[in-house]
């Protein structure tokens, strides 16, 4: 059983060391160095050609829409891009990298020098960038046979290299100290703004869930004013949520071992989603000597000055300025637009708008009953089953008068049961609003007939008292009733 | 010895012949076939040979010809072609265990345009495995005999395709020489073989041995064929990044104008520290090549020293750097997806498959070179010795560079020593190397060299290299069909006549 120290007790000791290491899958049409397609979920196999199979004779050429998002990439990070730079082979034996090398960059990326400011609780932490390369991604193996589906105990391995070659732009920050206990929101706060960064470029979907955006969490601890520690790096870290607990985890972890005085072996770990920890990889890893030497296959690459210019002055609003735009657009204070930004809810929110609804009915239901389900259900606010489109209609209907909170709360329901778009629900399940007053007005003289020294005291005056008539009149109509039209009706009768 | 058969023909005659009728391409490639038929079982050069495909592409020829359609230059002329090259439904083995089998779903550049000039191919020819060697007794498949003396090794890498040209079962055949693959081989059987430019010929479908070296080139039995064939397959290829995209320098009218047998005003360099170390050459190979620089002042050429100092570590600069590529370009071969496959049994886990089928897979040479390759890129090595051998890559191309500043092609031995006898060098990897000692320098710049027979020393033929500046092959052809001008006959036509199988 792994000793974990309480968090909060672990921070007031050690002072945590972050390091991100960031894959973005690009959503180039075709892979890094080939014409092959990159189309997502394709049967195995059939996205492959001599290239990326690695078959005796191939070569590679590189993929210019590749190089110009990477450069775009560097640019939006606040990044050097470089005058000169190659590729270079990362040497490895693993089945599901045909060439048994990856093709990547070392010595010479591609974009270096850069940065990313986030800002947690107010505080404004500057993440320097390290390097911004181009490499390419590797197969998938599939282990079967085994209890587990991992290596071990299986008697089949089977590859799929339709992934292979597609173009990955490997994003590294160097060291982060000084983050103190916020280090989980900090490393959050990056991934979250990086990602939101190279969506803003169009170059990559940056879905986590799918992989296409990937997390390495590196994390030492140190005892303040001695120098830093050995870090472990985390890999399969696949939310922003498991971002922050990954590092929330190393630490509680780490700074046990540290307290019993064992050392940390710098090694790579792996997350578990279904329960927070990180385990240990294979010990062999650690030894890999990747032998990286320059691609003697592929020419070097010159950016020109006047290419990286003209993809400079074409890059897009950054998002912390759209923030700030959208922030004053929509009225809301800081600590509300915090909780938009903590919620994840931009995007939603401006498509919601922009489906035409008001920011705040759309802030409402985004912060509010959405947020709520998305936590009950441990997933991301994008990933609920209810589209921006669905959330404006719905405020729509609300606006309109034909829902009510109640039961927009239950068309919610239908909509994420995959019923259809709001309207529809509301109309299968009999949802709408009763307006015609005909149908209000029996219901209200059967209420003051069933309840009448209520309808006594309401006569005398104790306006007050029409709640336990309104409350019948709803409960008759199964809530679809709207309670101010029924209290003014039941006052009109009774006055 | 020369005769008035078919495969007596150089390839330009035998292309003229077709074009105007007074022969059939059929009859020539059935000529070669039958020829292969004849002797290969003595001389080996083949590991695969193509009868069906090869007539087939012949009787197209003679059928457009009959047509009156207008073919390129070499139409019907049949070529073999080194097994380091795939060729798409022939099986291309890179003369290893670890591809036995393999059947190529694609074509190389060089072949769609050899298959495009309407040439038959004849068959894949052995050679060391994965061009790794200078004898062909490191093919997995059986080396190679010399057509002119069958105790002796035909050179190597390419022996098959050396020795299918000297022995006439083909008039024109591909090479790839990485440090003198096609030039040894063509020195040490009397053919002709040029290395081009390093980027002026697509490496596309060349199974790679060290990329940043290996250049496919064209054998034959003369400068003119040869820049037939160069013509042919040479240009810019986008699928290999590393490809020159500029003219193929004019080297068939290179050799046209060689062969006029002027070469006024030409400045031709002697390397200095070639002739310091010349106790490195055999004292018979030194004298035809002299024989032939004097032949080469006759026709007007003026004979200037340059002095490039870094040559003398070319050889081990090579063998840091070559093995270094090799040892990565080797990688995929793990019985994964094609090729050997050795102990799955289900008893072995897939790390262990990928190690047993490399190690039934390749051979000892190969298995040498990717060794010495991953010790010089290990960390805490590589600045010693990949980091160092492309310092001293710069320095070998500087000293060309300033060397052709001075003169307009640089001559020298194309390799130390006679064919050597089987066995004689295979016990000491550093002898066979120095096989290459005065190829490998070009490899290093990237220029372009020939090797073009110049005499005989032991009854065994002997080369001369000339070595151009970069996208100057038209020189290098210029300079050796001169030569061959001041010869009577073809060297090749002199070789001893082959016994039968």
């Amino acid at each position: 059983m792994t000793k974990l120290n309480d968090y909060d007790k672990a921070v007031e000791t050690y002072e945590p060391v972050l390091g991100l290491e960031t894959h973005i899958e690009l959503d180039t049409n075709t892979k890094m160095f080939c014409g092959c397609s990159t189309t997502f979920g394709a049967e195995p196999n059939t996205q492959t050609c001599p290239v990326c199979l690695a078959l005796p004779g191939a070569l590679p050429v590189a993929n210019k829409a590749a190089i110009e998002a990477t450069i775009k990439i560097g640019l939006a990070l606040n990044c050097h891009i470089a005058e000169w730079t190659r590729f270079a082979r990362k040497n490895y034996f693993y089945p599901d990298m045909p060439k048994n090398f990856q093709t990547s960059q070392y010595e010479e990326p591609l974009c270096e020098n850069g940065y990313v400011d986030v800002v947690v609780e107010g505080k404004e932490y500057r993440i320097e960038i390290e390097r911004v390369h181009l490499e390419e991604d590797t197969g998938k193996t599939l282990h079967v046979g085994g209890a587990t589906g991992r290596i071990h105990g299986a008697t089949e391995s089977l590859v799929d290299y339709n992934r292979a070659g597609i173009p990955l732009v490997e994003i590294v920050t160097r060291p982060v100290p000084g983050t103190g206990a916020l280090a989980p929101e900090v490393a959050r706060a990056y991934t979250a703004e990086l990602r939101d960064i190279v969506r803003s470029l169009g170059v990559s979907d940056v879905r986590m869930e799918q992989g296409s955006l990937r997390c390495d969490v590196n994390l030492s601890l140190n005892l303040p004013g001695a120098e830093w520690g050995t870090r472990t790096e985390t890999k399969n870290v696949n939310s922003l949520r498991s971002v922050e607990r990954a590092v929330r985890y190393e630490v509680r972890r780490q700074s046990a071992l540290l307290d019993a005085g064992e050392r940390i072996f710098q090694e790579t770990r792996h997350f578990q989603e279904t329960t927070g920890e990180t385990r240990a990889g294979r010990s062999k890893e650690e030894a890999t000597d990747y032998r990286y030497f320059p691609e003697p296959d592929l020419a070097v690459m010159e950016p020109s000055r006047e290419w990286v210019e003209q993809l400079r002055s074409e890059l897009p609003e950054p998002p912390r300025k759209r923030r700030e735009r959208l922030q004053a657009e929509w009225s809301l204070g800081d600590k509300e637009m915090q909780s938009v930004v903590n919620a994840d809810a931009i995007e939603l929110i401006d498509a919601t708008v922009a489906a035409g609804t008001t920011p705040s009915g759309a802030v409402k239901w985004w912060l509010g009953e959405l947020s709520r389900r998305a936590n009950e259900s441990g997933e991301e606010l994008a990933a609920l089953a209810i589209t921006p489109a669905q959330v404006a209609q719905l405020q729509g209907m609300v606006d309109d008068g034909r829902l009510n909170d109640k039961l927009a709360r239950q068309v919610i329901d239908g909509v994420i049961a995959g019923e259809g778009d709001p309207a529809d629900v509301a109309a299968k399940r009999g949802l709408e609003v009763v307006s015609d007053t005909g149908a209000l007005e029996t219901a209200v003289e059967e209420a003051i007939a069933a309840n009448p020294a209520v309808a006594d005291k309401i006569r005398g005056g104790t306006h007050a008292a029409a709640g336990v008539l309104i409350g019948a009149v709803m409960k008759a109509t199964k809530g679809q009733a709207d309670a101010g039209t029924v209290r003014q009706i039941i006052l009109d009768k009774l006055s | 010895m020369t005769g008035h058969r078919a495969v007596d023909q150089t390839a330009a005659h035998m292309a003229e012949a077709i074009r105007e009728g007074r022969a059939t391409s059929y009859e020539i490639t059935e000529a070669h076939l039958d020829r292969i038929d004849a002797i290969d079982g003595t001389v080996k050069a083949f590991l695969h040979v193509d009868r069906e495909g090869a007539l087939a592409t012949a009787r197209e020829v003679d059928e457009a010809i009959a047509r009156g359609e207008k073919l390129g230059p070499l139409a019907g002329v049949p070529i073999a072609v080194k097994d380091v090259v795939v060729t798409k439904g022939m099986p291309t083995t890179a003369a290893s265990k670890i591809l036995e089998g393999w059947i190529p779903p694609y074509d190389a550049t060089i072949v769609e345009r050899i298959k495009a000039a309407k040439m038959p191919i004849l068959g894949k020819t052995n050679m060391d495995e994965f061009a790794m060697g200078s004898s062909t007794e490191y093919s997995a498949f059986g080396a190679t005999l010399n057509p002119w003396d069958t105790g002796r090794i035909p050179g190597g890498s390419g022996g098959g395709s050396a020795a299918a040209v000297a022995a006439k079962m083909a008039p024109l055949a591909i090479g790839t020489d990485t440090g003198g693959s096609i030039r040894q081989p063509g020195a040490v059987t009397g053919t002709f073989g040029a290395k081009p430019t390093y980027g002026s010929n697509s490496r596309y479908g060349l199974i790679a041995f060290s990329s940043s070296l290996d250049t496919p080139g064209p054998v034959a039995r003369n400068a003119l064929d040869a820049a037939l064939l160069h013509e042919v397959i040479s240009g810019y290829d986008p699928r290999d990044s590393t490809a020159i995209d500029a003219p193929v320098p004019p080297v068939v009218a290179a050799a046209k104008a060689g062969a006029t047998g002027d070469l006024s005003g030409l400045k031709l360099g002697v390397v200095k520290e070639f002739a310091e170390g010349a106790d490195a050459a055999e004292a018979g190979v030194i004298a035809a090549y002299e024989a032939g620089v004097e032949q080469l002042v006759k026709l007007g050429a003026e004979i200037r020293e340059v002095s490039c100092p870094s040559f003398s570590y070319a050889l081990p600069t090579y063998y840091l750097i070559a093995p270094s590529e090799a040892s990565s370009n080797l990688a995929r071969y793990d019985g994964v997806r094609y090729g050997l496959r050795a102990g799955d049994d289900g008893k072995h886990s897939l790390e262990e498959v990928m190690s047993l089928t490399r190690e039934a897979g390749f051979g000892p040479e190969v298995k040498r070179r990717i060794i010495l390759g991953t010790y010089a890129l290990s960390a805490g090595y590589v600045d010693a010795f990949y980091g160092k051998a492309q310092l001293v890559r710069t320095l070998i191309k500087q000293d060309f560079e300033k060397a052709f500043e001075q003169v307009d092609a640089i001559i020298s031995p194309t390799t130390p020593f006679i064919a050597f006898k089987f066995g004689e060098r295979t016990g000491d990897p550093y002898q066979m190397y120095l096989a290459d000692l005065y190829t490998i320098p070009t490899n290093l710049y990237g220029g372009p060299g020939v090797s073009v027979p110049v005499g005989l020393s032991e009854g065994m033929p002997v080369g001369l290299q000339v070595m151009g500046p970069v996208m100057g092959d038209d020189i290098t052809y210029r300079v050796a069909a001169a030569l061959e001008s001041t010869q009577d006959t073809l060297l090749a036509d002199t070789a001893p006549e082959i016994e039968g199988n």
